[in-house]
């Protein structure tokens, strides 16, 4: 990106305009997530920077809404914080509701979809798999076709089918999570996939190893990494995913994202923004995990830049 | 030497050329059962549901079927009324049979307790006609020949030539009227297909918004990715790897949060008005009103979907090999026309991928015009929700989301064949 000593006065102009350019609009790119991180530790019920805050004044912060957060819901939220304060937060406060379900919710979505999806990535990969490109695209679609269209057909067919009466909690939701998760598996996996050298297995088989055998130690820790990035990308998927929860969920089967969505429709306040921080600092080590994952994966692969 | 043709054979005598093909029969089987039950998973827990739902918008049973909800038993209702229209051609002036028909027909729905579900399939397509069923079928039982008389005595919208339309359209569970309402059109007195009034016209309208913000916010998506991927394509792998977090943390991050941030930035009371009041840019009193309206959705839904512009982009730029710029500014082009006809041209497909998935992300967005978009932010997925949810008009609903899964897998299958499903790539 240097700049050649022969550039003219235009090139050097245009080239640091250029840069300011791409500086402004990483700002515009992570501005926005940043912004909300400061602003949920304010001390006052509004969403911009009090005067207090910008001068750095310590009565500006406040850990108000983060506390907010734990005693909403609760029966005695003013009872002192001894044990029994905590059972009743765990039982009782609404955000700790939504976590559980949201995380049980997502924790069974993943498995299934990294089941089910690591499975199929294996066949797509194969070269001999008849009408690849077909079975591919319908795999792939819960991912393109617009979330309400998802969410509308799935509300009218597990009314049809009376999926509340089975009996088994969150099953609805769960297994609409895992069909929204499998894409990002499928794509995640056939690209640890391709370019898989086959003589491997065929060299596990030559040695005597069953299938299974070849798949869990041969390829299973050749594909691990990428499997384990489709799966967070799942679990993403589903603990951010509002509106099905929206559409097929009982009342009881609040999820985070759910109880934001109300949140932000009904009584916005700034304990919104410190669920959000939460959420951002969360990601922000997903994506650190996927990012060693990555790297760990073309390394194994030969593929790495150095 | 025998030099007569011998079939080549395997070791137990087997034509190898058979043993071949059952070999790789073999292959393709045992590659098509890993696959299956995914398949079939998807196939039942998605594919079905949607082909359920678009079932729904050619066929509503509210004027055709009463079904008890405690036993399941189904009641065949309207069939008088259903056989006179068939009798009759559209357009007939409906006699004295016709309303006697009708008549008879009150009495069964007052009998099902059916006259508000026989209403509000009528409702959908005249409004105000619900309350005329539910008034008709409570003295039904009163009601004595001649039954014109009797009916127009009740309420005289009963002649109405539009709800004689309305209902022998409805007559019928398989109908179309529900994708004419889609496109703002309906059935006039003779059953010809027309606009309708102009304050009702709002579905195109909607359909036509829903376009123009999806290909206005890819444009702007190109327009802020282009720069970036181009600076993360030509930087060092060291250093653009540092700076592609900046642009897959917003990937990663909730959907909900980023619209949050947005709302909390755009609020008119936000930090940027109150940054630029600050600043002195802007009086106390003329606060830009950035949210709850056009301006929000399309600055949201840009940055949300800014990464899978840039994403495409960066993995075609990458591939770009920078001595052909470099021969071409050797023989003589300047920077600009270098760029113009040797850069430019090569990072086309890589703008086409971005360009597709950013427009067809956008055009069945939900989540961030419903929050951020007020009145006139909302795209057509909103609607959808709206009669899902409030109006209760579920054919409506399907046929409007048939029209947009439609136009959405159009694309699908134009990106498949221009870059490749296989070719999608997250980060």
């Amino acid at each position: 990106m240097a700049l050649p000593k022969h550039a003219s006065t235009l090139e050097r102009v245009w080239h640091y305009t250029y840069l300011v350019i791409c500086v402004a609009i990483f700002i515009f790119l992570i501005a926005p997530i940043l912004v909300i991180i400061p602003l949920s530790f304010n001390a006052e019920p509004y969403f911009t920077f009090s005067d207090k805050m910008l001068k750095f004044d310590p009565e500006g912060y406040s850990m108000r809404w983060y506390d907010l957060l734990l005693t909403f819901g609760m029966q005695a939220p003013e009872a002192p914080r001894d044990g029994s304060w905590w059972a009743d937060a765990w039982s009782n406060a609404q955000w700790i509701q939504a976590t559980k379900n949201s995380i049980i919710i997502g924790f069974f979505s993943t498995i299934l979809a990294t089941t089910l999806g690591t499975i199929a990535a294996l066949g797509l990969s194969r070269p001999e798999m008849p009408g690849r490109r077909a079975v591919m695209a319908i795999l792939i679609s819960p991912m393109i076709v617009p979330i309400i269209i998802t969410a509308t057909g799935l509300f009218f067919f597990y009314s049809s089918i009376r999926i509340q009466d089975w009996g088994i909690p969150y099953l609805g939701i769960i297994l609409a999570h895992a069909t929204l998760g499998i894409p990002f598996v499928i794509i995640t996996v056939t690209a640890t996939l391709v370019g898989f050298d086959h003589s491997l297995t065929r060299a596990a088989a030559n040695m005597g190893a069953d299938p299974v055998t070849t798949f869990l130690r041969v390829q299973m820790p050749l594909i691990l990494p990428g499997v384990i990035s489709g799966a967070l990308f799942a679990f993403v998927t589903s603990f951010d995913e509002v509106v099905v929860v929206l559409f097929v969920g009982g009342l009881d089967e609040q999820t985070i994202p759910r109880q934001m969505w109300n949140g932000i429709r009904e009584q916005i306040s700034p304990a919104i923004l410190s669920v959000a921080t939460i959420l951002v600092i969360i990601s922000i080590a997903l994506l650190t995990v996927v990012e060693l994952l990555r790297r760990r994966s073309e390394r194994l692969r030969g593929m790495s830049p150095g | 030497m025998t030099d007569i043709a011998q079939p080549l054979t395997t070791a137990d005598g087997k034509p190898l050329k058979g043993a071949l093909m059952r070999a790789q029969a073999r292959a393709r089987r045992r590659a098509f059962l890993l696959v299956l039950p995914l398949l079939a998973f998807i196939l039942i827990t998605f594919v079905f549901p949607i082909g359920q739902m678009l079932y729904k918008s050619v066929y509503n049973e509210g004027f055709t079927w009463q079904e008890d909800v405690t036993t399941g038993d189904r009641t065949p209702i309207m069939t008088n009324l259903a056989a006179w229209f068939d009798a009759n051609p559209p357009g007939t002036e409906p006699n004295e049979e016709a309303y006697a028909a009708l008549a008879a027909d009150l009495v069964v729905l007052r009998e099902l307790k059916a006259p508000g579900q026989a209403g509000t399939r009528i409702n959908y397509e005249l409004s105000g006609s619900r309350s005329m069923f539910t008034k008709a079928a409570r003295s039904a039982n009163k009601l004595e020949p001649p039954y014109k008389e009797a009916l127009l005595d009740l309420d005289k919208d009963w002649g109405n030539p539009d709800l004689w339309q309305a209902m022998r359209g409805a007559s019928s569970s398989y109908t179309l009227n529900f994708y004419l309402a889609a496109i703002d059109r309906e059935r006039d007195a003779d059953g010809s297909i027309v606009m309708v009034p102009e304050n009702r016209q709002v579905y195109v309208k909607l359909f036509t918004r829903t376009l123009t913000l999806s290909l206005l916010i890819t444009f702007l998506t190109f327009v802020l990715a282009y720069p970036i991927a181009h600076l993360l394509a030509t930087l060092p792998l060291r250093h653009s790897n540092l700076l592609m977090i900046l642009v897959l943390l917003p990937f990663w991050t909730s959907l909900l949060v980023r619209t949050t941030s947005w709302m909390v930035l755009l609020q008119s009371q936000g930090v940027v008005n109150d940054a630029l009041v600050g600043m002195g840019l802007l009086g106390d009193d003329n606060r830009l009103q950035m949210m709850y309206n056009r301006t929000g959705t399309v600055i949201a839904m840009t940055h949300i979907l800014l990464p899978f512009m840039v994403l495409p982009l960066y993995s075609v730029m990458r591939m770009i090999n920078p001595s052909y710029v470099r021969a071409a500014r050797s023989l003589g082009a300047t920077s600009w026309t270098a760029f113009r006809r040797i850069y430019f041209p090569q990072t086309v497909p890589g703008i086409g991928a971005g360009a597709l998935l950013v427009f067809i992300l956008a055009v069945g967005y939900y989540i961030t015009p419903a929050l951020v978009g007020g009145a006139d932010g909302q795209l057509i997925s909103n609607l959808i929700a709206f009669h899902m949810q409030k109006s209760l008009n579920w054919s409506l609903a399907a046929a409007l989301a048939a029209l947009l899964l439609g136009g959405v897998l159009l694309l699908y299958w134009l990106y498949d064949k221009l870059v490749g499903i296989d070719n999608l790539k997250l980060g």
